[in-house]
């Protein structure tokens, strides 16, 4: 064993250790308090527009988990710093399960359900930049985005539903939410109800969103080992605990969580035995856990609660021992297979103790906690009067895995034949001594259940039910009907375990062939949307010019065209088109043929031309009625234009859009028929204005105010005088530009 | 005071012109655009202040009364973007130091820039319609002299793009004019709230307001006529496309919000059936053409389509809460997105391309970018506790309270896919190790400070809103009211004369 010197990382790591276990004392210290209904509440207006407060509120159920994130944090951290050799990793590591730390925290005391929302957003950041720590590796970085997009979108369908709840509820506030909605009819919750279960869901890792959780395995040990026990998968839970007393009479509340629950249970267990990766195997039991706290989240029986209550205390223990355990094998043998490491007692002697701590209290043992968590189960399922059928057989059944499950980590690994494998190096003192502790605490706890039942689980579940529970937590129950299933149970699982090998075989050859998996579907979803979007950009941005402003006018030609013809029919009949003259025609008749050539002329030049014609037109029509100074500035405009592109036209080099085919042409000429339908009708439906106050003082005081006798000399600067300011700046731009562009095409041929 | 209304406006030009007179003296033009851009921010917020305390400030220019002659007034929306204008304007003057080469900088880079501001601020401070169109020109021209600056072949092309599709634009704005000015008489955007809410204007007026819907849209990039943006925005220099993607779009969008709340208020549904397809098919029309690009720039850009989509669902749901989180949005957006554009180019300096299959190893090289970046993409993500989050959830609390579930799902979903670009960058970018032949280069010290505290100071901004959001929406909030009071803004800008010539009561303000 080597023992190195503390170097200025460590200053960070021990930072962090100290905080956490600061939180815990802290935590400790409220236990009083709530007992008696003495809350810690802190209150600091956000946003008060929109009633939303950073406010916390320390009740039971959040003591539980404060105690749990801090408890659970406080080992893993020391153990994170033993496992990361590397100083700079060591302190990243350590910091991001600090900060994720303190995003739970913020979680489960959040009394706010924005502010709620807003550190469940930051434990699904964190624990993205946890899981895909090792990010150099494609796997963990792909992992590390399913973990995201899928807690993501379950986290958008809770923002919604979180919404929704304090909409209906007149009040952001969790502690108000039961008083505030208890005459509402609940039909008007299903829609909040649906759409914050999903959030949940897909945080605790429920069918149909459990995928990712395995997939998340991807991290460091110590990363699985907090966020996968003790935190960020609870914190559906913890949700759905938190929302209990709000929908817990609702229709919906109690068959989804049950059937969801049980389905993920057993379909995780089975999973978890088709695993021969240590690590793979403890992370489907996971889901597994979760399934179970579900299922008796669904029930408002004291009991079932309770019995999730605890079990929530005891999975965190022994799934972080676990854990932490394949931690040590890992470093140890450089494998995690199970089908290769056995023996390891004799290398490892304090880490198989450790391991068999946790791995009893998994398969609910006596003496550890996990016996009391298992039979407070079984009399929860029974006391699910609704479906206690479906409950217990789903219980039963995926207990005995846990058995098989345990056994496998523990004896197999440590008894029996030392193995060969031998690539690793000798694991620090303290990444042994961790698992150490916890699995100690979970055989301490059970021989003393009392340190945990009245003080922690009792007000938790009191929390929950949202009235007075009563809970002892025991070994010794008498022989009653859960003792009985306890011994169906290790019966099962240590058949299960000797079979385990066929069994796992079996499984994979079953596996192999289904259709469909959770992991599968995403990668489909998520290739098929892309390839989607691809396609649709392709077709929406295709990259021709032409196109962009061919499209363009089509919506002008439309909006003018709906507009003008707009809903009144009268407005129509009231147009009165006087008769043409002859030199109106005559002019009319010369912008249609520059129109026509414009369209069709196969040299730049004609078109060019055409265009003047069209230019000449219009001149006329102004010189006609009367506007002879605007017709002299177009037709030195037009004038110019032609001579400028005229100019310009031999030295740009020909290219492919001017050979245009027939079938583009007519589509071109019909659009620009299309467009000028529109000006024409909206130009048909102007009214003379219904307003000439302006005109007319800009006629009476042109003179007398503005002292010139040419209004529109005086609108230009004096009246409006900020827009020529406006439009100065524009020429100047323009002049100096075109300067510089001239300028600058000499200095690049120099170049050349 | 009123004179503070039209300081956003004369600083930028006069230092424009400075600018432009000193010529190759290069150190002293761009100290002459940071200074432009603190006197502006100071005045713009001299200038909110004053509006939040004493209400709308107005300034009738040379003196001739509104409607006669042209108006500048700023409400609490102009004044706040003004100094939002001025923070951005500020962040890319001081990145431009290090950003824009010598030859840039010679062709009047400083100038057009300073031109650029003036127009911007012009447009979100005037009053009168076709003056609004001069400030659009002005944009226009000095925008386009921007992006066309480097010369390069890209650059060239993207500002053809750029030109054609704006010009387009613009010129159905001035037809838009023509038609309403000939239906009503005036060109004062209260007057024309007045006589258009009247009734007594039919003619054009319909064609005139769709027609201003598609001008402003294809300036605002709304779908479908959106296209110059993303074929544009990634070609030109890092400090000019950052400005752009913050400040241009939103002229346009605030162009929308004002004309369609003020000019075409009152008209029943009108507005709220015009924008609801809009804005649903601009966000995720927008996020899916970033999803299937893989150039930090291209990406940013259609984002910017897409979260215009966001904004217009305050025209899309027309309530106080719709036009508050448009107004929010907005905020953010212009902040934020301007950053991103600036860490691409911080991106650029380190890996020599902003092609996100060429790019790696970030996280490890310049790991306070890392930070620099996810700030703002969070935020741009909509992760709570930054500006982004209060946006987004503004948006969705807006449709969900208008009983609107369609436009929420589309609004979330389409954060989802928001959320994913930006891990796609951070991924590729920062998180994988850098592909075989990649290029490493380390920019100078004095390069990195001045691209770098812009681009801090952006975050904080971002991070400061999010964190201290009371304040924020309060201030969207009172623009949101202001914006559904056209009346009190009428009365505001044209005073007795409103009282003189309406022929419709007016009655006590609603």
């Amino acid at each position: 064993m080597t023992t190195t010197k503390p170097d200025r990382y460590d200053v960070w790591v021990m930072a962090t250790v100290a905080i956490s276990l600061a939180g815990f004392v802290v935590g400790l210290t409220w236990i009083p308090g709530i007992a008696a209904s003495d809350f810690p509440t802190v209150d600091w207006p956000w946003v008060e527009g929109l009633g939303i407060d950073l406010a916390f509120r320390v009740d039971g159920l959040s003591l539980l988990f404060v105690l749990l994130i801090t408890g659970v944090g406080v080992p893993v951290l020391g153990y994170a710093a033993a496992y990361a050799s590397d100083g700079a990793k060591r302190r990243r590591l350590c910091l991001l399960l600090f900060a994720f730390l303190l995003a739970m925290l913020g979680l489960v005391t959040a009394d706010d359900l924005i502010t709620l929302f807003v550190f469940w957003e930051a434990t699904t950041v964190i624990s993205y930049l946890l899981i895909g720590f090792d990010h150099e590796r494609e796997a963990a970085r792909r992992s590390a985005l399913q973990g995201l997009l899928v807690t993501a979108a379950g986290g958008l369908a809770l923002l919604a539903g979180l919404v929704l709840l304090g909409a209906e509820a007149g009040t952001f506030r969790l502690s108000e939410l039961p008083a505030a909605l208890a005459d509402t009819d609940p039909s008007d919750l299903t829609l909040s109800l649906v759409l914050i279960l999903c959030g949940c869901f897909t945080k605790s890792a429920q069918l149909p969103f459990h995928f990712w959780l395995p997939n998340a395995m991807a991290a460091p040990t110590p990363v699985s080992a907090y966020l996968h026990s003790a935190t960020m998968v609870k914190a559906g839970i913890y949700l759905m605990a938190r929302v209990h007393p709000v929908y817990s009479d609702h229709e919906l509340w109690f068959p989804v969580l049950t059937v969801v629950g049980a389905a993920t249970a057993v379909w995780a267990s089975i999973q978890a035995l088709r695993q021969t990766d240590l690590k793979l195997m403890l992370a489907h039991t996971t889901v597994m856990a979760l399934g179970t706290l579900t299922m008796f989240l669904g029930s408002s029986s004291p009991v079932a609660v309770a019995a999730a209550a605890t079990f929530i205390v005891v999975h965190a223990l022994y799934k972080s021992t676990l854990f932490l355990v394949i931690g040590v094998i890992d470093r140890r043998t450089g494998t995690r297979d199970r089908r290769l490491v056995s023996g390891l007692s004799s290398v490892l002697p304090m880490t198989a103790i450790a391991a068999f701590a946790g791995a009893f209290s998994m398969a609910g043992f006596p003496p550890f906690l996990g016996f009391i968590g298992k039979e407070l189960k079984y009399e929860g399922a029974l006391a699910i009067a609704e479906e206690p059928g479906l409950v217990i057989v789903a219980a039963v059944a995926a207990n005995a895995m846990m058995v098989a499950i345990a056994l496998a980590v523990s004896v197999r690994s440590f008894l029996g034949q030392p193995s060969d494998v031998d690539a690793g190096t000798p694991p620090p003192r303290l990444m042994v001594a961790v698992p150490l502790f916890l699995g100690l605490c979970g055989l301490i706890f059970g021989l003393a259940p009392s340190l945990i039942g009245e003080t922690i689980v009792q007000p938790a579940a009191t929390a929950v039910l949202g009235m007075p529970a009563e809970i002892k937590l025991a070994l010794w129950h008498g022989v009653n009907l859960p003792l009985l299933l306890s011994i169906v149970t290790v019966v099962l699982g240590i058949g299960l375990y000797f079979w385990l090998d066929r069994i796992t075989l079996g499984l994979d050859r079953i596996g192999a062939r289904l259709p469909v998996s959770g992991d599968r579907i995403y990668d489909a979803v998520l290739h098929t949307t892309l390839d989607g979007a691809k396609r649709l950009t392709s077709v929406v941005q295709g990259g021709r010019l032409p196109v962009y402003i061919g499209l363009s006018f089509a919506a002008v030609g439309l909006a003018l065209l709906v507009g003008a013809v707009g809903d009144e029919a009268e407005t129509w009949s009231a147009i009165r088109l006087e008769p043409l003259e002859p030199w109106e025609i005559a002019s009319l008749a010369l912008l249609a043929v520059g129109a026509a050539l414009a369209i069709a002329g196969r040299r730049r030049l004609t078109a060019l031309c055409g265009l003047a014609a069209v230019g000449v037109g219009t001149t006329l029509v102004f010189l006609m009625h009367g506007a002879v100074d605007v017709a002299v500035t177009q037709f030195m405009v037009e004038a110019l234009i032609v001579v400028f592109v005229a100019a310009v036209i031999p030295k740009i080099p020909p290219f492919e859009s001017i050979r245009r085919s027939v079938r583009e042409r007519v589509a071109r000429g019909l659009l620009a028929a299309f467009v000028g339908l529109g000006a024409t009708l909206a130009l048909l439906r102007l009214a003379p204005p219904v307003d000439r106050t302006i005109t007319s003082f800009y006629e009476q005081m042109s003179v007398p105010e503005a002292f010139g006798r040419n209004v529109v000399n005086v609108i230009l600067v004096d009246f409006r005088a900020l827009d020529t300011l406006g439009e100065v700046a524009v020429v100047v731009i323009a002049a100096f530009g075109a300067f510089a562009l001239l300028r600058g095409r000499r200095f690049s041929r120099g170049a050349e | 005071m009123t004179w503070l209304v039209v300081a956003p406006i004369l600083f930028p030009l006069l230092g424009a012109i400075l600018a432009a007179l000193l010529g190759r003296r290069r150190v002293l033009a761009r100290g002459v655009a940071v200074a432009v851009c603190i006197g502006m921010t100071v005045s713009a917020v001299a200038l909110l202040v004053q509006v939040w305390n004493h209400g709308m400030v107005t300034m009738a220019v040379g003196n001739w009364a509104a409607p006669f002659g042209i108006v500048l007034a700023a409400d609490h929306l102009s004044a706040v973007l003004t100094v939002i204008t001025g923070i951005t304007g500020l962040a890319v003057a001081v990145y431009a130091v290090a950003d824009i080469d010598r030859l840039r900088e010679a062709r009047g880079y400083h100038a057009l820039f300073l031109v650029l501001l003036a127009g911007v601020n012009g447009a979100f401070l005037t009053g009168d319609l076709f003056n609004l169109y001069v400030w659009f020109e002005v944009m226009l021209i000095a925008s386009f002299g921007m992006v066309a600056l480097g010369r390069t072949r890209a650059e060239l092309d993207g500002a053809m793009r750029y030109l054609a599709l704006n010009i387009v634009a613009t010129l159905m704005f001035l037809l838009a004019i023509a038609l309403l000015f000939g239906s009503t008489g005036t060109l004062n955007l209260a007057h024309l709230h007045v006589i258009v809410s009247s009734g007594q204007a039919e003619g054009a007026v319909l064609a005139a307001g769709l027609l201003l819907a598609v001008a402003f849209g294809m300036k605002a990039a709304v779908f479908p006529l959106f296209f110059w943006l993303p074929a544009s925005y990634h070609t030109p220099a890092f400090a000019v496309s950052a400005i752009f993607a913050g400040l241009l779009t939103k002229v346009g969008v605030y162009a929308l919000i004002r004309v369609f709340t003020l000019v075409f208020a009152d008209q029943d549904g009108f507005v709220q059936t015009l924008f609801w397809p809009v804005a649903a098919a601009t966000m995720v029309v927008g996020v899916l053409g970033a999803a299937s690009q893989t150039e930090i720039r291209k990406i940013l850009s259609f984002h910017i389509v897409s979260q215009i989509g966001y904004m217009l669902v305050g025209l899309a749901l027309l309530t106080p809460i719709a036009v508050t989180a448009a107004v929010f949005y907005l905020i953010h957006h212009i902040v934020v997105k301007a950053n991103l554009f600036l860490v691409a180019g911080v991106i650029h300096r380190y890996c020599r391309t902003n092609d996100l299959a060429l790019t790696g190893g970030l996280v490890r090289r310049a790991p306070w970018l890392a930070v620099l970046f996810l700030v703002p993409a969070l935020s741009l993500a909509g992760i709570p506790p930054l500006s982004g989050f209060w946006a987004k959830l503004l948006i969705v609390q807006a449709s969900l309270d208008a009983a609107d579930l369609a436009m929420a799902a589309v609004a979330l979903v389409v954060g989802l896919f928001t959320i994913f670009s930006m891990i796609k960058i951070w991924n590729e970018a920062f998180w994988k190790a850098p592909p075989d032949g990649a290029v490493a280069v380390t920019p100078s010290r004095r390069d990195l400070r001045f691209l770098c505290a812009p681009v801090a100071m952006l975050a904080v901004l971002t991070i400061c809103v999010g964190l201290g959001a009371g304040p924020a929406f309060d201030l969207a909030q009172r623009a949101s009211a202001e914006l559904l009071d056209p009346r009190s803004y009428a009365r505001a800008i044209l005073g007795d004369f409103m009282v003189l010539t309406s022929n419709e009561p007016l009655g006590a303000p609603r």
